[in-house]
């Protein structure tokens, strides 16, 4: 059986290590059968996350189950979200929270459902570590290649492959390592760069939160000390400033009479008092003369805080600008300021895409009117496969009146991936998702109703990494056939 | 060579810079409100004089400072509210120079839109003047201090929740909510709730307000109090109905750990009188919050969700 070790937990721990904890996001990625509710229940359950109310509703279910007295099914723990699903009901994800003196987290589970892909973007979107399960009986699966692939393009820094149910293969090395290594190898090919795998047996608790003695082979930290450890900063703290603006601040008081700052979140990288700013898109530049709190200015903040940020000079600078440092040559601008947006989309909702719909995109806090106008590349998520659907603007060459999903679909429907060029009203920045994780994502909105259509991601993403090479020769042909 | 000393320490590497969890979540809150002040026209801050709805008018002033706060408060007030915590929510308008709507539930009484529970209690009879308070005002956001470690059916609620005309919550119809692009577009009628606390737990706001110094209403605190037992909770009496005769008044030393509708809100015994003393006692027990002092919750397992599909926030 395990054995405890020091688990610290939310009721341990002094009050010094709680001012100095961090917050980390992470996402399971769902399938049925692979012992998922059983993995979070554990961990609520062994880092104390459950309370006696709790926990006795837990008990009263697992008994309504016909398990003996005393049993406690964890996988009931996440039941409320199941008992809705028999209902009927679809709930794509839910947040759980638990915490250790080091770390707290906050848990996107995404239910294994239909809605798989839609449910996984979103869990994945803000997540800095996804879980993939395997049953160590099965090994990689389909599903399996799937959740790395979702995790890969939505660009999660790091991946915990968690081989479940090793007490079902008897704590075998050999089993855990073969099935390590080619996920391992799998990873590598979508470009996913941290990846760790740990043998665990969730109903049983093996290295989960407490060290197993069932494992002697394996040397790694448990997953919860991998939760507790994995870097949380990343690439966006290097990152070059991007400060989209939220809010103007003009209080026009008697104290206050003429002040003017710009309210926003630092996607990435650090502003200092001093630095040379440029407002985008419309290229006019300052200096930050101060950055301001309610608990007083500071003189740089850093990615993930709220500021306030006042310049030397008045501008004109509104909500959907960005404040970006300003080049000192014209090489290192590292700013992309257009109306084509070219992009990875995954669809979100029923209505299919429409070739020519007009749209609103979501980018950063501006929302522009736009044009859908060409959707050329479709990825298969079970596959891996990048199926090319023309390289011209196809704007009047698809039905737009063909909503079914079976016969010859076109565009892009329920949970489908694809490439889309997007021309927007007016010039925006368009800084590349792969770099920048915070301004590089973007929605695509139905103005009539304000439905979410798709959540994308802006430049070449694991989409074009996996496409095929296009054939020029047939391209050729086909545009010299239509007469272009 | 030898390497010279430094006699300033180098400015702090950028693991330093990190934010904690609870700067994370301040932050996050902060963002929440600023994207509600530049995406709606209308928005209003539920407030009750509880503990989150105090944490959130604390963020609110932060978002906007040196600016006043850019919204109005709204009290749905039962008619039942512990007399303390009336009198905080008034001296709490005042000292920030705050604009403060009340919908009376008692009003919707009176003129039938609503009847009197058996039971006296006002809980669930708020959904009817919050949305009447919601439509008279065109209100087109609506703050809530509801977290999603409070109950199971909030563990699914978004930050942006889109409501109908009729307030309701439609768990079928919520938008998927990526990164940090929150979707506030919404048609004439209906509304948006907006829940900046959602990341935060019972103990992150108790500890908020440990570092913040943000001041409660006292029966946050120890004192002795009056209470009779119903139904295993230790409730005050008052005009709202309690105690029936059968009921034995006694005075104990207690807390509140949530403060709402006296009539379904009970105290729990503690000599807790600081923070810091709270917060151990918080990280020390073994009930949720909730399960500890919400009658109303109690009444089945999906009470809270079907509340929230009537409108309750």
């Amino acid at each position: 059986m395990t054995t405890t070790t020091s688990t610290t937990t939310a009721a341990a721990g002094s009050a010094a290590e709680h001012a100095q904890r961090e917050l980390l996001r992470l996402a399971t990625a769902g399938s049925v059968d692979d012992g998922k509710s059983t993995l979070i229940g554990r961990l609520l359950y062994d880092t104390k996350s459950v309370l006696a109310d709790q926990l006795s509703a837990v008990e009263r279910a697992t008994l309504a189950r016909g398990a003996a007295a005393g049993e406690v099914d964890l996988a009931l723990l996440t039941d409320g979200l199941r008992a809705e699903r028999e209902q009927g009901i679809t709930i794509d994800v839910a947040y759980r929270y638990f915490s250790t003196a080091r770390r707290a987290f906050v848990l996107a589970d995404t239910p294994g459902h239909v809605q798989y892909t839609r449910n996984m973007v979103t869990g994945a979107s803000t997540a800095q570590l996804a879980i993939v399960l395997v049953d160590a009986r099965k090994g990689v699966l389909e599903q399996t290649r799937r959740h790395a692939t979702v995790a890969a393009l939505l660009g999660v820094p790091h991946v915990l492959l968690a081989v479940n149910k090793m007490d079902l293969v008897d704590f075998d090395e050999a089993t855990f390592r073969a099935i390590a290594q080619e996920f391992a190898t799998y990873a590598t090919g979508l470009g996913l760069p941290d990846v760790l795998a740990v043998p665990v047996s969730a109903l049983a608790g093996d290295n989960v939160v407490d060290r197993s003695t069932r494992t002697p082979w394996y040397a790694g930290p448990t997953l919860l000390e991998h939760l507790e450890q994995v870097p949380t900063d990343d690439a966006l703290a290097d990152a070059p400033l991007r400060l989209p603006v939220q809010v103007v601040i003009r209080p026009r008081t008697a104290a206050y009479p003429d002040y003017r700052g710009y309210a926003g979140r630092i996607a990435s990288g650090t502003v200092r008092v001093g630095d040379s700013l440029t407002v985008l898109p419309s290229g006019k530049t300052s200096v930050v003369a101060a950055i301001d709190t309610f608990d007083g200015p500071l003189e740089q903040a850093s990615v993930g805080r709220s500021v306030t940020v006042r310049l030397a000079d008045e501008l004109d600078v509104s909500r959907g600008d960005v404040l970006v440092p300003t080049p000192t040559t014209d090489a290192d601008a590292g700013t992309t300021v257009g109306q084509d947006l070219v992009g990875t989309v995954c669809w979100l909702s029923e209505r299919r895409s429409v070739l020519g719909a007009r749209l609103l995109v979501r980018l950063g806090t501006r929302t522009v009117r736009a044009l859908l106008r060409e959707v050329d590349a479709r990825l298969d998520v079970d596959t891996q496969t990048v199926e090319l659907l023309s390289g011209v603007d196809t704007l009047h060459a698809v039905d737009a009146t063909d909503t079914s999903s079976d016969a010859a679909p076109s565009g892009l429907g329920l949970n489908a991936i694809g490439r889309v060029r997007v021309r927007l009203a007016e010039p925006v920045l368009l800084d590349d998702y792969a770099a920048h994780r915070g301004t590089g994502a973007f929605l695509l909105v139905d103005p009539a109703d304000g439905t979410t259509l798709a959540a994308g991601m802006v430049g070449p993403t694991l989409l074009d990494r996996l496409a095929p090479e296009p054939d020029e020769d047939a391209d050729a042909d086909w545009l010299a056939g239509a007469g272009i | 060579m030898t390497p010279t000393p430094t006699l300033d320490p180098v400015e702090a590497p950028a693991a330093g810079s990190r934010l904690t969890q609870l700067d994370a979540l301040e932050s996050e809150a902060i963002h929440v409100m600023r994207e509600v002040a530049g995406e709606f026209e209308r928005p209003v801050l539920l407030f009750s004089g509880g503990k989150d709805s105090i944490v959130m008018l604390h963020l609110a002033r932060k978002a906007f400072w040196p600016a006043s706060v850019p919204f109005a408060l709204l009290h749905v007030d039962t008619g039942h509210n512990f007399p303390e915590v009336l009198a905080y929510r008034d001296a709490t308008v005042a000292e920030h120079h705050l604009r403060l709507v009340v919908a009376h539930v008692q009003d919707a009484i009176d003129d039938g839109r609503v009847a009197e529970r058996p039971d006296g209690s006002r809980n669930a009879l708020q959904t009817v003047p919050l949305l009447d308070a919601i439509t008279a005002n065109r209100f087109d956001a609506v703050f809530g201090g509801g977290r999603r470690d409070e109950e199971k059916a909030r563990a699914k609620e978004r930050v942006f929740s889109l409501r109908d005309e009729f307030g309701q919550w439609d768990p079928r119809r919520q938008r998927p909510e990526l990164w940090d692009l929150y979707n506030g577009r919404h048609k004439p009628g209906e509304h948006v709730r907006v829940f900046p606390l959602s990341n935060w737990t019972e103990l992150d706001v108790w500890r908020y307000i440990e570092r913040e110094g943000i001041e409660l209403p006292a029966i946050y605190y120890t004192h002795e109090r009056e209470v009779f037992l119903r139904d295993g909770m230790w409730l005050a009496p008052g005009g709202w109905g309690g105690p029936r005769s059968d009921e034995v008044l006694e005075t104990r030393t207690v807390r509140y750990r949530t403060v709402g509708d006296m009539s379904c809100t009970g105290a729990v015994e503690s000599t807790a009188a600081t923070v810091a003393d709270v917060i151990a006692e918080v990280a020390a027990s073994r009930l949720t919050e909730r399960g500890a002092t919400r009658a109303d919750d109690r009444a089945s397992e999906a009470a809270m969700e079907d509340r929230k599909r009537e409108g309750y926030f």
